[in-house]
């Protein structure tokens, strides 16, 4: 069997990934429909430049190879569930035994869709439509890989679940899709990470995440990426929380050449919560584009949000945010944080804080700031010891901190490893 | 220890001068006490001991031990042994003062510090400064108040064991009792470590709590007068006006 798809994506490519996957009818239908969508719609016109993307020369599905999956297992991670996944499949997942006898499902979406077909068609594309944004319907066309979580009712599950997602290939597009749903009084930490090795060519990275919280469930989702300098990061996120639920984003974003992300949360009842908190770097020849988006559609619904972006050697950090609170939400609250430290004259933070505010009885509140490391800083810091390397460190490490000590210790410990090398 | 030369020096930016020629020598086990009004250029002779590019030396020299402190940068001026207290200590967000203490104790040890026996050091003189334990957990100089900073230098100066200390004014923003307990624990470390300080100040108050050995007079970028810890009793009763002409 060949390992590559043709470059380029067609209705046949899209007919031969549904039925490579084995997929049901309604799947296909699908995949066909978004495929109409996505060459209907034109590129965004706001945003960064998308125009290079030349999608005729990208490669939209390729099976991992073997050898990649074993240089893998012998590194996975040993705690937690643990997916990763390399080009298009996930292939390895380990989840704790005791977990499965819960009910606990964490799997590749495609082998999801296989094995648990009713859940399955109930929830997926029900938060992000096909037809939401041309990089949606290309991954609802083109999806490949991914995870599928469900915690079933009132199951609490205490170490995250974690996904590794990488690229490979020159010119390999990756669309991994994942649907996560906490049933009622479930609990969940999912974190993924991404990275992508030396790519000697620019490649797209467009997934999707759909996430449920139902009555009572509380969801974390956590996102470090890393991708190589050369990669467009197109991602759509966007959860829907339901009575008295919590989700929370947490998306770090170092790597890519253009990352237009931003994490959305439904406020679907009454004392629904959500959080959205970024950590952005932007070095030499990067844009992160990053944000949050808030829509309180009920009472009594509360919202946070705190973005803070990091801007070196000419890079360009740009938080885009929409809070809304529909009229009759009635005691919501909300509050926006947005922190930009800019390590250069040469580098740039846009911020577009977009709130539309349709009731009277509600707390709404938004701080923005923008900062430079001051010379008195840097010369506390030396005279403590510490070269003007350290002390730059420190202080981007500390502006970072209340974002990286949310982390789990080793993820902390990486990132700040991550930081200190962007910031050499 | 310390050799300074008709040391002179002016604002980077503005070309203003303001140091015109300083001596002072200081050895190890004394103390010397700098006074002088308001813009005599007291803290830009700390300043510029420490490196602050705000400053650039237009003449003379400072040597500490031999080496030509002029040449170095405020980092390897540190590892020598100089520790400059600020007088207005800078905020450092999200940095706590717990793993800055850490992190700048790391810098002068080859060998990274037995974690228990430095938290238990940096206990014990945090209890002398009268200093909660939580305040160790909080961001360096953030939103604390001026009696906390100063107390929190004095603590970085005792755990970091300088040579040479250099305190500006750190007796500013200090009420009675926090000036007590400050001077208590320099006068410990005085005692147990036998360093060379140089303790700047406007007022003579803090001259009751810690007995200098010696007094110097600054007006106008030079010292006018020094001598022994009587002349600033004399100070205290004639005032400034008396001493510069």
């Amino acid at each position: 069997m060949e390992l590559g798809s043709p470059k380029g994506l067609t209705k046949q490519l899209v007919e031969d990934i549904s039925r490579r996957k084995n997929e049901p009818e309604w799947m296909l239908k699908y995949r066909l429909e978004a495929f109409e969508v996505f060459s209907k719609t034109p590129l965004p016109k706001w945003g960064d430049d998308l125009s290079e993307i030349d999608f005729k020369d990208l490669c939209y599905y390729v099976k991992p190879k073997d050898k990649i999956k074993t240089s893998w297992e012998a590194e996975k991670d040993s705690f937690g569930g643990t997916g990763a996944q390399f080009e298009s499949e996930v292939i390895y997942h380990s989840l704790q035994k005791e977990l499965a006898e819960k009910g606990v499902i964490f799997e590749s979406t495609e082998s999801a869709l296989q094995k648990y077909p009713e859940i399955f068609k109930k929830h997926f594309g029900t938060v992000v439509p096909l037809n939401d944004n041309k990089f949606a319907a290309l991954n609802s066309a083109a999806w490949s890989g991914g995870s599928f979580v469900y915690i079933p009712k009132n199951t609490k599950v205490d170490l995250p679940l974690q996904a590794y997602f990488r690229i490979n290939t020159q010119k390999m597009g990756q669309f991994e899709r994942t649907l996560i749903i906490a049933d009622e009084g479930a609990q969940v930490h999912y974190m993924e990470g991404c990275t992508a090795y030396s790519c000697p060519t620019e490649s797209l990275h467009a997934a999707v995440v759909e996430i449920i919280a139902k009555k009572g469930a509380k969801i974390q989702y956590t996102t470090i990426q890393n991708w190589s300098k050369n990669i467009y990061n197109l991602v759509t996120k966007r959860a829907h929380a339901h009575k008295d639920a919590h989700v929370s984003w947490l998306d770090c974003n170092l790597g890519s050449k253009l990352t237009m992300k931003y994490p959305a949360i439904f406020l679907k009842e009454t004392g629904a919560s959500g959080e959205i908190q970024s950590l952005a770097f932007a070095g030499k020849g990067q844009h992160q584009d990053a944000g949050a988006k808030i829509f309180h559609m009920a009472p009594k619904t509360t919202s946070k949000i705190v973005s803070k972006s990091i801007s070196k050697d000419g890079g360009k950090n740009t938080y885009r945010g929409v809070l809304k609170v529909d009229k009759g939400c009635k005691g919501t609250k909300s509050h926006v944080s947005c922190n930009a430290l800019l390590l250069d004259n040469k580098s740039i933070s846009n911020t577009y804080p977009l709130i539309r505010v349709e009731e009277d009885e509600v707390s709404v509140a938004h701080e923005a700031t923008v900062s430079r490391i001051e010379e008195s800083q840097l010369f506390y810091l030396m005279s403590r010891g510490l070269s003007k390397e350290e002390a730059v460190s420190s202080i981007v490490n500390g502006f970072a901190n209340p974002i990286i000590k949310q982390l789990p210790m080793d993820y902390a410990l990486e990132l700040n490893r991550l930081l200190e090398l962007e910031i050499e | 220890m310390l050799k300074i030369s008709n040391l002179q020096a002016r604002t980077t930016k503005e070309k203003q001068s303001i140091l015109k020629g300083i001596d002072l020598s200081v050895k190890s086990g004394e103390i010397h006490a700098i006074m002088g009004p308001n813009g005599s250029g007291k803290s830009t002779l700390c300043k510029t001991l420490m490196g602050h590019p705000r400053y650039e030396v237009t003449g003379g020299s400072a040597k500490f031990n031999g080496e030509d402190l002029l040449k170095i940068s405020p980092d390897k001026r540190a590892k020598l042994g100089i520790f400059l207290g600020f007088q207005n200590p800078v905020e450092v967000p999200g940095v706590t003062l717990g793993s800055f203490l850490r992190i700048s104790k790391n810098t002068r040890t080859k060998e990274s510090t037995n974690p228990v026996k430095f938290f238990k050091e940096v206990e014990t003189v945090a209890k002398n400064l009268k200093i909660k334990p939580s305040f160790l957990d909080h961001s360096l100089n953030e939103g604390s108040s001026g009696g906390e900073k100063k107390r929190a230098e004095i603590l970085q100066m005792s755990i970091l064991k300088p040579k040479l200390i250099i305190l500006d004014e750190i007796d500013s923003g200090l009420d009675i009792d926090a000036l007590k307990t400050v001077a208590k624990e320099i006068n410990r470390f005085f005692k147990e470590n036998s360093p060379a300080i140089i303790l700047v100040t406007h007022y003579q108050r803090i001259l009751n709590h810690i007995s200098p050995h010696f007094v110097h007079i600054m007006s106008e970028g030079r010292i006018i007068k020094s001598g022994g810890v009587k002349l600033a009793e004399k100070l205290e009763k004639e005032g400034y006006k008396n001493f510069i002409k």
